[in-house]
């Protein structure tokens, strides 16, 4: 029988101030950076704008690029060459006025400066987005992230006991959270399709929790004499094997969508990579270690002694 | 075998036998070779291909637009019901257009959601569809009226000393509009290179209380030559329309519509009964006048009425290229919106980039699933093995559903298939892990297999539960690929509470019914 992290006995609630410590960094980080850059970047879902995708026959300098778009009336583009397949793609990105054919405008401009460049339209994309649309859609992206939080809280607290419910609420926070500031750090764009991500992961980053606590409320019965922290201590080695391979096999997924899944997919899957490994870790150390400092907490005030 | 074991088996025979019989349609349609796609019936082949699965705009490529309906000049009658006659319009034109199953849409108060899938022709598409389309006709004024309005304009611009700032041209601080004009008749001629002043001085405060209310300036809406310099005429027209293009029976593409290009394109019209008779009154009442067809408040031409015309036959012609025409026949046939449209939002794939998708998006799931399909076996053996078919029963089972329910698959519909292959093993993770835990309790094969999964049970119904919540909202609030995204995630996860537990269940049963097992590969 292969098996690895079976019957371990790391002292992991020993070090739990440490993990704190390390969460609280990143998401003071992540506050710092939304403050700093007046809150996430977003994509044009989002903001309002265009983006056009297009394919030329031959390479297109960047800087040339940006001045035929600057003639052209469309200023401040951000250009990205598509670095895939070694073909000549580029992204651009404009910010405001989606009145009129941005693509058209993108196209014509690029042909009257580039005589001989010719633009492939089947390999191209655009999409354009009204401001008030973008509004809408923003506040519907909000209003979903809130709404399924909402509703996985409730679930949990109708389902745990205060204690666990606290630990895992703010565990769920904590991986959307830094989620979102990894992307920040990492200067891509929050587009629907990252919110749809950050959804899934707050769905999927409270399994492990679960597994770990339904095996701490187990053992809690059978270990009424050991301590508060040995008996998480050995509820969450018990189940560690499980967390890591459960989370093991998803991150694998997400990892080949983010290596082979295209540009489309690749800030979508960047977030499922983030999402899942820190929900691998916020279910041991933040869910886990904030449950025993509640229930130490908890009893303390009943007058127990615990630890 | 218990009566209940041949419950489970029937259930997962008639699943599976379902998922094949929703799955059949897709695989014909999208194996078929070109070949033979173009040699089945057409009808045949419309009903196969609405019972494959959809794929979205972003896979197969094609253009999304959501329009908003300005319904700012309507009265409150007309504005009621604008959205859907625009609609209806919208409909009309792309039924006409020619493309397959095309969705048109009003959505909420006053937008129209059009989806064209397949779509190759961008640019042609959005002038199709957003075009207003109105067609008028309306009277010109005469030469004294026209001159008479100008140097009114002149010498309110001139009081105003709109011409003084930019110009030390006298004249045209005496006559700062008509300075410009090179000829002055029915409309004046403006060279292309003074339009932008002329426009901006047309634009001037006030102006409008000057010109009186029953007329109005417009331009031509191509340019034109006089004496060899490009530029286009300005119109004034009587602002009440003689006819709409409500008269309009049909409208097609033609050429030998203009005496002086015979081989130019344009677009010939005949009218209604009433609209013939209108178009003779019209006509016979102001011979040897010009009358303006103006489409969207530009003037295609203004020919001068010889004499009564009781046919009705009329027609704009221009330097129209020949798909030009035949998309202006369109518009016309297919009736005027009832209000101008602005398109809110596009997205738009070329369906070379969508098959990129496709492609790209199944390599990262089949290296995925190979990668997983790998671990489970190395690291659970023959429990790793049922595991994996389960797995895969579960992706046909996601795959049948969204044939069977017509839902679309997107590509983060794809990326949700992909991840739930992840996700559909961790219910088998957590069983088998349980087991192992309970084998090393020195229980028995049978006894650790039937804790196991009673025990895991809860635990995974709670998971699933928590993501299917989270599901659920993004269905909600999710656009297009989003939804499809959703969808494939939720019906990944109910499928997976049949095939990990109740299938993979029944195939251990299955092993340890058959007497005394002292092992498992697990």
């Amino acid at each position: 029988m292969l098996q690895f992290l079976i019957g371990t006995n790391f002292q992991l609630m020993r070090f739990r101030r440490w993990a704190y410590l390390f969460s609280g960094s990143l998401i003071l980080a992540t506050i710092v950076w939304l403050v700093m850059h007046g809150g996430p970047r977003l994509s044009v879902d989002f903001s309002g704008g265009s983006l056009v995708q297009i394919a030329t026959n031959q390479a297109l300098p960047s800087g040339r690029l940006r001045e035929a778009l600057d003639r052209a009336g469309m200023r401040g583009a951000e250009i990205q060459q598509l670095s895939e397949a070694g073909g000549n793609e580029y992204l651009i990105r404009l910010k405001g006025s989606s009145e009129g054919d941005v693509f058209k405008g993108v196209k014509d401009a690029v042909v009257a400066a580039f005589p001989g460049v010719q633009i492939d339209e089947q390999r191209s994309r655009v999409e354009t987005v009204g401001p008030r649309v973008g509004k809408e859609l923003a506040s519907k992206a909000f209003w979903a992230i809130l709404g399924s939080l909402a509703g996985i809280l409730i679930y949990v607290g109708i389902r745990y006991e205060f204690k666990y419910a606290f630990g895992a609420v703010v565990a769920l926070f904590h991986d959307v959270f830094i989620t979102l500031g990894v992307l920040c750090f990492l200067n891509r764009e929050v587009s629907l399709t990252v919110v749809a991500a950050l959804l899934t992961i707050a769905g999927y980053s409270i399994n492990d929790t679960i597994v770990v606590f339904d095996r701490i409320r187990e053992r809690s019965k059978a270990l009424r004499k050991e301590k508060h922290s040995r008996v998480m201590d050995i509820a969450v080695n018990e189940t560690l094997s499980r967390t890591v391979i459960t989370a093991f096999t998803v991150f694998l997924t997400a990892l080949a969508l983010l290596i082979w899944g295209g540009e489309v997919l690749s800030d979508f899957s960047l977030a499922m990579v983030v999402g899942v490994a820190f929900g691998t870790y916020s279910s041991v150390y933040v869910a886990s270690g904030l449950a025993l400092d509640t229930w130490i907490w908890l009893d303390r005030r009943k007058g127990i002694q615990a630890e | 075998m218990t009566r209940a074991d041949q419950w489970k088996l029937l259930s997962v025979v008639v699943a599976t036998a379902l998922s094949i019989w929703y799955l059949w349609p897709s695989y014909r349609y999208y194996t078929m070779p070109p070949a033979e796609r173009q040699k089945m019936p057409p009808s045949e082949m419309a009903a196969l291909r609405k019972k494959a699965i959809h794929l979205g705009l972003d896979l197969q490529g094609g253009m999304h637009v959501l329009l908003e309906v300005d319904k700012s000049k309507l009265s409150a009658a007309e504005a009621k019901d604008a959205v859907d006659r625009a609609r209806d319009v919208i409909e009309n034109r792309v039924d006409q257009f020619g493309v397959a199953e095309p969705l048109i849409q009003s959505e909420g108060e006053d937008r129209i959601v059009v989806q064209l899938p397949g779509l190759t022709d961008r640019e042609r598409a959005r002038e199709l569809i957003g075009r207003t389309a109105l067609l008028e006709f309306k009277l010109v004024r005469t030469p004294e009226e026209v001159r008479n309005i100008f140097t009114r304009l002149d010498s309110y611009l001139a009081a105003r000393g709109a011409g003084a700032s930019a110009n030390l041209d006298t004249t045209l601080q005496r006559t700062p509009l008509s300075g410009h004009f090179l000829d002055v008749g029915s409309a004046a001629f403006i060279r292309n290179d003074d339009r932008p002043v002329v426009e901006r001085l047309l634009a001037t405060p006030g102006l409008d209380s000057i010109i009186p209310s029953d007329s109005q300036l417009l331009w031509t809406a191509q340019d034109q030559n006089y004496q060899g310099v490009t530029g286009r005429y300005l119109y004034v027209v009587k602002r009440t329309p003689e006819m709409t293009g409500g008269s309009i029976a049909t409208a097609e593409a033609r050429v030998g519509l203009d005496q002086t290009n015979p081989g130019a394109w344009g677009v010939g019209m005949t009218m209604t009964p009433k609209g013939r008779a209108d178009f003779g009154r019209v006509t016979g009442n102001n011979v040897n006048r010009q009358l303006a067809i103006v489409l969207d408040s530009k003037i295609s031409s203004a020919p001068v009425i010889r004499e009564r015309i009781p046919s009705g036959d009329a027609s704009i012609t221009g330097s129209f290229g020949i798909e030009e025409s035949k998309d202006l026949a369109i518009v016309l046939r297919a009736g005027a919106l009832p209000a101008p449209v602005k398109t809110v939002e596009e997205r738009t794939v070329g369906p070379s980039l969508g098959s990129d998708s496709i492609r790209k998006g199944l390599t990262a799931g089949l290296i995925g699933s190979v990668m997983v399909i790998a671990f489970m076996v190395i690291y659970y053996q023959l429990s790793g093995v049922i595991a994996v078919a389960a797995m895969l029963l579960n992706t046909v089972y996601v795959i049948a559903a969204l044939a069977g329910f017509g839902a679309t698959l997107t590509l983060p519909g794809i990326a949700g298939l992909v991840l739930t292959v992840g996700m559909a093993v961790d219910t088998n993770v957590l069983i088998f892990e349980r087991i192992r835990e309970e084998l090393r309790h020195q229980k028995s094969v049978r006894q650790s297999v039937s804790l196991g999964y009673d025990r895991a049970f809860r635990t995974i119904l709670d998971a699933h539960l928590t993501t299917i919540i989270s599901g659920l909202f993004l269905f909600q609030f999710g656009t297009g690929p989003i939804k499809g995204f959703a969808v494939t995630l939720i019906i990944g996860l109910v499928a997976n509470m049949f095939t990990a537990v109740l299938f993979t269940r029944m195939i251990f049963d299955w092993m340890l019914g058959r007497g005394k097992v002292e092992r498992l590969s697990i």
